[in-house]
């Protein structure tokens, strides 16, 4: 039962984490209908620039902004520079655009950086939370985690209900020419919302990087996650993004926990296993049901 | 029928942001196409057309399927670029600007069918409409203003505002697309179909507001219909379009009683 509740809690802090990749693939899947296979490498290179500024500055706050910032810049230029001028044309152009800018970035941190690994320091302590003297499996950097991207999530949430440039997104995403008629610049929507992504990238790879440590590679499994998690909750649902990805985080939480020392390299099994069950079932996803169909 | 009003080429608002003015100091003003050609690829859809529609006017633009009405209200709105030709809006010259220029100088465009976004509440699908305003924040009464005129015009919204625009009939639907566009203020509106799949009843309400937005709120229109008949009834100026070419050109009254015209182009 401690176990349990050690792998469901560890889980849902991981998990987390890939509902923050899955949410930023979202926000661009839904303004451009295009899956940014550079959306890890991205969050890489915003923890390199992090770790940068942690050194020089000595303090992980001021790393933290500034990466999140960095996503910010790096998810608008990313659209500004070389996503807008494929859109209208085939799709695929885009996405192999996408996976260009991937390697490009892996690319320029191995020459800036090396392809050694560097550890990443976390925002408070790593030692496991005790509830009595049960561990409960998480440490307060986990639950830091956890709450930062709640508070990411929930905030997002509120400006695209309540406010007029979150209606103006969601106008774009749903019906691009009404928007348009109306009055709404569309293009500039979707650099805000790549904008946005980038962010959420940015958070995702500051929060993981303590326990994966950071090297050009390093968020290629974060990001399969994150895109398996986008996939199970229905790529057009930001809440399907978080129960995605909290769902994955469990479930490869208890692969690793139960099956032993094989489970953790089962995960990848387990995540594709999950993914191949819930297309069957939904093919659209969990959370793209309740979505009307437009002919 | 209605005597061209003076407004032609009084309007100075050339600047980029084009936005339109506040409601109560607004002019109406008139839309003149002229030579304009347009298309998709290989086909032409819109052969040197012209056409001029005076301030606050009903013109009526008419034609079988093909004709190229649907396209000229998007080539006004910017959904197609032209290929020549010019489209002033006031005197103003706005060819070749997108559907978000023209939008903010005051043109509203209700597409056939599909102007509702289906995911959104009423409500919400309302306040898309004050998307052209300008200034980038307006004013919290003036929001609210337009949306309660909104409801007073048109009741059954007002019921459902919070209801996802899913739940609404066609013809809610069709009140909602119109109301959203009038949210706007705009000074020229373009009705690709108002009338389509509506019933008698409906259709006959929706063709008496646009009597009504053209005489009280001055509001310049033009109206693509099928329905040759019910057009022309409210009409001022009508305009016969056969395969992307204007083939008649005179007051709705005088296109209406003229039997060969009737009969090779308008089925009645």
């Amino acid at each position: 039962m401690v176990e349990f509740l050690q792998f469901t809690l560890s889980g849902l802090s991981f998990g987390m984490i890939y509902a923050a990749i899955a949410l930023s693939l979202v926000l661009i899947w839904r303004g451009t209908r295009l899956l940014n296979f550079a959306q890890g490498g991205m969050a890489m290179f915003t923890t390199y620039i992090a770790l940068e500024v942690i050194r020089h500055t000595g303090s992980y706050w001021a790393g933290f902004a500034v990466a999140l910032a960095a996503g910010v810049v790096l998810g608008a230029a990313a659209e500004l520079a070389v996503i807008r001028p494929a859109l209208g044309k085939p799709e695929l152009n885009a996405v192999i655009i996408t996976i260009g800018l991937l390697i490009l970035l892996e690319g320029l941190a191995g020459i800036f950086y090396g392809g050694q690994y560097r550890s990443f320091p976390a925002a408070f302590s790593i030692i496991g939370l005790k509830a009595g003297s049960t561990p409960l499996g998480v440490s307060r950097f986990d639950v830091f985690v956890a709450l930062a991207v709640l508070a990411a999530t929930l905030l997002l949430a509120i400006g695209f209900r309540y406010t007029s440039a979150g209606l103006r997104m969601r106008a774009a995403a749903f019906n691009a020419t009404v928007a348009r008629l109306s009055g709404i610049r569309v293009a500039r929507v979707i650099t805000v919302g790549w904008a946005l992504a980038g962010l959420l990238g940015a958070l995702a790879g500051v929060l993981v990087t303590p326990s994966t440590f950071l090297y050009p590679n390093s968020m290629d499994s974060i990001f399969v996650f994150g895109f398996t998690a986008a996939v199970i909750g229905g790529l057009d649902s930001p809440l399907g993004a978080v129960v995605g990805g909290l769902l994955l985080g469990v479930a490869l939480s208890y692969a690793g926990g139960y099956l032993g020392s094989q489970g953790s390299d089962l995960t990848a099994l387990v995540a594709l296993g999950i993914l191949v069950v819930v297309l069957m079932l939904r093919p659209d996803g969990i959370f793209s049901g309740a979505r009307v169909r437009r002919v | 029928m209605n005597s061209p009003a003076a407004a032609q080429g009084g309007e100075g608002d050339d600047g980029a942001t084009g936005a339109p003015e506040i409601p109560g100091a607004k002019a109406a003003v008139s839309l003149v196409i002229e030579d304009l050609v347009a298309g998709y690829g290989e086909v032409v859809a819109l052969d040197k057309v012209t056409i001029t529609a005076e301030a606050a006017t009903i013109t009526a633009v008419l034609g079988a399927n093909g004709a190229g009405k649907t396209t000229l209200l998007r080539a006004i709105s910017g959904m197609v670029r032209p290929r020549s030709g010019r489209v002033l809006l006031g005197g103003a010259d706005r060819t070749g600007r997108s559907p978000e220029d023209m939008a903010r100088a005051g043109i509203a465009h209700v597409p056939e069918g599909q102007g509702v976004i289906a995911e959104l509440t009423v409500e919400e699908n309302l306040r898309i409409g004050m998307m052209s305003w300008p200034g980038i924040a307006p004013r919290r009464a003036d929001r609210a203003a337009a949306l309660s005129e909104a409801y007073e015009r048109f009741s059954v919204l007002a019921d459902r505002r919070r209801k996802l625009a899913a739940t609404l009939s066609g013809g809610e639907r069709q009140m909602l697309v119109i109301a959203r566009a009038l949210v706007a203020r705009p000074r020229v509106l373009l009705l690709d179909e108002p009338s389509l799949g509506l019933a008698p009843r409906i259709m006959t309400q929706v063709m008496d507001m646009v009597v009504r937005l053209s005489r009280e709120n001055s509001i310049t229109i033009v109206l693509v219909e099928q329905n040759a008949r019910s057009a022309l009834a409210i009409a001022d100026r009508g305009v016969v379009l056969n395969l992307g070419r204007v083939v008649a050109t005179a007051d709705a009254r005088t296109l209406a009683t003229d039997v060969a015209l009737r009969h090779h182009y308008l089925g009645f």
